[in-house]
């Protein structure tokens, strides 16, 4: 047997070739937390939820004579969870989550971010104050296009199982909206991305599928509402449809131009390893066309929140969009309101998610700016 | 055979392992129109187990014999073989290591290594093989890093052993260590010569760099350019391992950078570029020829 296992013993003696830490321990490190100061920036949400407090109590009502409990209820919570943050502070810090660790990792990162992000938190509440003050305190504004903070969180607690009138709460109506959304936007972008492997590998796939693309994709999903519903009959299935039309089309084109763009050299060099063609589409030219890929995903996400509340208007009868245009027939502005809370929560949270998921599909990715 | 160390092919290299280029042409279409003739009748036979250097000025066409022995390019005229079989395209057979080690970003070291045995569907059965070759290249501290976490030389040492991993009969380098410092560059070539003596793939190495052809090639073929062809085969007989300022060393080195020289002046005039005038010295020629390239200089 020849020398084939003899290292290379020149490796060793020549650190100026190693980079600075080896990549097992560059991962290892936590940032250095900042421990050992005591910030009393953490107790802004508390002194925020105070003054609130202060101001729903004291300042008298002039909108409506009928104030709810919970939005002052809501106000007590924050001051006390806030408190109880403040003095624990320097507990939570920033921990892998592994496999057993996870619930407990979760819990203190989540409380880690809310001290770093207090400030924001407490001006959040400060707006609350303000919205408070603007309607039901001073009566700026008039009713029923402009409740106040205590109707639209009263509204959140009493329309969580049922809107009243025999119609789905807003609970059944998160759960329906992301089952809608879901589906939509699995279908939309695998589809997208399978169209767009196909016509950026295959130039006769191009050839006929690039002007079809180009003469269907920018139709917004919204327009072809009423052929959706005469297809399907089901405003469900036309529901689901439109919205993976809507993701389909950015998914495939940023898929097109990500295999457009491979490197030749990396399927030459997959070609003289011996790849054949599902090597080449599926190990090269897909994977480097992943950061293209998600800024389809990205942009698709975006068109589907707005396919999904035009169609949820349409036919369907649950979801956080049919519960806006419901409560608008009936004029229950507080209802609006709530639901726009939900889904700014719900939709950003989404949002954070596929963030998540990108970051660690493309950990590969150097020095690339991220967005 | 000691525990999993990957096989080589037999000792005695069997006659697939030779190269032959008989005749070959190949013009390419330039962007203004015109027709390049970057190869003009090559013919150049590589025995088993030989590693041969092409060497010669930009423009000589030896990038693009490389990469038509690959099988990636179609010559315009001519026949290429690899042993008894004619080259039609590419073949895990002949592995190609570029300058830049084009690894794939997207997978880790080890994962870059084991490529061409999922490429072939042969993973499950060779997947031992794969830490014999991190071995082999001295990477397995670095088994799970990303290749933008790798120095110059790191990354390049993969690319060989990717290369490597699938038992090639022939190895192309096309200007494999001309990203390298100096150092580096001197480590890695008695890396290469190291694994060519351990496995006997044939290896055709194209360099700028005169010194790394002597120093690592059992012979050296001159190619001048415009049209591109070959000028002159030159063996080197000097006893390994060699060494880089013996008197022998030097003289062959000399007489390279004279042939070069007057290649240089009986070629067309374009050879070396409107801007540059007509080398006069050997070192003249050696800065156009970016041997031992500025600030990187070898040492002598």
């Amino acid at each position: 047997m020849p020398t084939l296992d003899m290292p290379l013993r020149t490796m060793a003696h020549n650190p100026a070739q190693l980079p600075a830490t080896p990549p097992a321990r560059a991962t290892a490190a936590p940032p250095p937390a900042r421990a050992g100061r005591f910030a009393p920036a953490a107790f802004a949400p508390s002194a925020a939820a105070a003054v609130a407090w202060a101001v729903h109590y004291w300042v008298p009502s002039h909108q409506t004579d009928k104030p709810t409990h919970i939005y002052p209820k809501f106000l007590l919570i924050v001051l006390v969870a806030g408190v109880v943050l403040g003095l624990t502070q320097r507990l939570w810090r920033r921990v892998k989550p592994t496999a057993w660790n996870f619930p407990l990792a979760f819990a203190s990162n989540l409380l880690h971010w809310a001290v770093a992000s207090a400030p924001v938190l407490a001006a959040g509440v400060l707006l609350l104050c303000a919205w408070d003050l603007v309607t039901l305190k001073l009566a700026l504004v008039p009713l029923p296009y402009f409740p106040g903070p205590d109707a639209v969180f009263q509204t959140l607690v009493n329309d969580w199982r049922s809107a009243g009138l025999g119609q789905p709460g807003l609970a059944e109506c998160m759960t329906s909206s992301l089952a809608l959304l879901l589906s939509g936007y699995a279908v939309g972008s695998v589809l997208g991305i399978a169209f767009g492997l196909l016509i950026g590998w295959f130039p006769v796939a191009r050839y006929w599928g690039v002007p079809v693309m180009k003469l269907v994709g920018p139709i917004p999903a919204t327009a072809l509402i009423p052929m959706a519903l005469m297809l399907f009959r089901n405003p469900t299935l036309s529901a689901v449809w439109l919205i993976a039309l809507a993701v389909w089309f950015p998914v495939a084109m940023l898929t097109l131009s990500g295999v457009m763009n491979v490197r030749a050299s990396y399927l030459d060099v997959a070609r003289t390893l011996g790849a054949g063609q599902g090597y080449l589409v599926f190990r090269v030219a897909l994977p480097a066309a992943l950061p293209n890929i998600f800024v389809g995903l990205f942009m698709g996400m975006g068109t589907s929140f707005l396919t999904l509340v035009v169609a949820e208007g349409v036919g369907v009868q649950a979801g956080l969009g049919w519960y806006i245009d419901w409560a608008r027939a009936y004029s229950d502005y507080a209802k609006v309101y709530a639901a726009l809370i939900i889904m700014a929560a719900y939709f950003s949270t989404i949002m954070t998610l596929l963030f998540r998921v990108r970051d660690h599909v493309l950990v590969w990715q150097k020095g690339v700016i991220k967005w | 055979m000691a525990e999993h160390a990957p096989a080589p092919r037999s000792p005695a290299r069997d006659d697939a392992s030779s190269l032959r280029v008989v005749d070959v042409c190949k013009h390419f279409v330039a962007p203004d129109g015109s027709d390049v003739h970057a190869l003009e009748a090559c013919s150049l036979t590589v025995a088993a187990g030989e590693m041969v250097a092409l060497v010669g000025p930009s423009g000589c066409g030896k990038s693009t014999l490389l990469r038509l022995l690959t099988g990636l390019d179609r010559p315009t005229s001519g026949e290429l073989w690899a042993g008894s079989e004619r080259i039609e395209g590419p073949s895990a057979e002949r592995g190609l290591v570029f300058q830049d080690p084009n690894l794939f970003p997207w997978l880790t070291v080890r994962k870059n290594i084991q490529s061409g045995l999922v490429a072939r569907g042969v993973l499950r059965e060779k997947r031992h093989e794969v830490d014999a070759f991190l071995r082999l290249v001295g990477l397995e501290p670095f088994a799970d890093a990303y290749p933008h976490q790798l120095s110059g030389g790191m990354a390049q040492r993969v690319a060989l052993a990717r290369a490597l991993v699938n038992h090639p009969r022939v190895l192309l380098l096309d200007e494999p260590l001309g990203a390298l410092d100096a150092f580096t560059r001197m480590r890695m070539q008695d890396e290469v010569l190291r694994l060519w003596r351990a496995r006997g793939t044939t290896m055709l190495l194209v360099t700028h760099d005169i010194d790394e052809a002597i120093y690592m090639c059992d012979r050296i073929v001159l190619m001048t350019p415009r049209p591109g062809r070959i000028e002159r085969v030159i063996d080197v007989t000097l006893d390994r391992p060699r060494q880089r300022n013996s008197a022998d060393f030097l003289a062959l080195r000399a007489e390279i950078l004279e042939e070069l020289h007057f290649a240089g002046q009986a070629g067309t005039d374009a050879a070396t570029g409107p801007q540059a005038g007509e080398p006069r010295t050997p070192e003249e020629l050696a800065r156009q020829l970016s041997l031992g390239a500025g600030p990187d200089a070898e040492a002598p």
